[in-house]
């Protein structure tokens, strides 16, 4: 699985597509650690903008990125989010650990 | 009219056909004319539980997992997700919050979301003879009726 990505300062962006479940979630978290292990942020943004899909699995997904950040001494953010994500983000209580930044108005 | 309907669909445990099995879900829930944050909270329970029977009913093996979607009389969608696979020792502990057998790849969140996002859920199982989920929600008609 291939995401986009940007580097700035630092500052790495993911940006997310399709579906997030277990079908899709090893893969997903593979992808996502290869580019902090090779780009080394201080700053992890998971942009969710493109995320049509997303279950419990997807909370793992966060959690397994928080995890790498924190040993990075990092911080992890999450982006975009459009409605059906923010609900399954809201209800697992990810708000306690990370802000949640919902999509913004088109 | 009558709305009352029932589908059942048999598949095998393979990750594959979670996709597919929220995709008839959402397209059965269609024609009670949910809200599409109701259409959203639907496929994300029937998403878990068929994960929760990838994961847990059949960890080794593939078995069959058969969905059960009704229409009942008042806007209700009844969801039956079963399986004849290991079963779950403690069905208290399942529900915990955080609580997983699943690894480092599960978030132990799945039942926690079924129950936040359905009005009801029963779990009924028996250790190496399965587990029937069956949850209901209220869908309240865009059309208001």
């Amino acid at each position: 699985m291939n995401f986009t990505s940007l580097l700035q300062d630092k500052r790495l962006t993911i940006l997310l597509a399709g579906e997030i479940d277990h079908h899709s979630a090893k893969e997903i978290m593979k992808a996502i650690t290869a580019k902090i292990d090779i780009y080394m942020p201080l700053c992890c943004v998971l942009d969710f903008g493109k995320v049509t899909f997303m279950d419990s699995s997807g909370i793992a997904v966060v959690i397994h990125t928080l995890r790498a950040m924190k040993e990075l001494e990092g911080q992890l953010l999450l982006e975009n989010i459009p409605d059906q994500p923010m609900r399954v983000l809201q209800a697992a209580g990810i708000g306690r650990l990370i802000a949640l930044q919902e999509r913004s108005a088109v | 009219m009558n709305k009352e309907n029932e589908v059942v669909l048999k598949f095998p445990s393979r990750s594959q056909n979670e996709g597919f099995a929220r995709a008839v879900t959402a397209a059965f829930a269609a024609r009670l004319d949910p809200t599409l944050e109701e259409l959203g909270d639907v496929k994300t329970a029937v998403s878990e539980a068929v994960t929760n029977c990838i994961v847990h009913a059949y960890p080794d093996t593939i078995g069959l997992i058969t969905l059960r979607l009704r229409a009942l009389e008042g806007g209700i969608l009844e969801i039956t997700v079963k399986d004849s696979g290991r079963g779950i020792d403690d069905v208290d502990r399942a529900r915990q919050p955080m609580f997983t057998t699943g690894g480092a790849d599960r978030s132990g969140m799945g039942i926690t979301i079924m129950e936040s996002f359905m009005n009801t859920l029963s779990i009924r199982s028996a250790p190496g003879r399965g587990t029937t989920v069956k949850m209901r929600k209220k869908v309240l008609s865009r059309k208001g009726g």
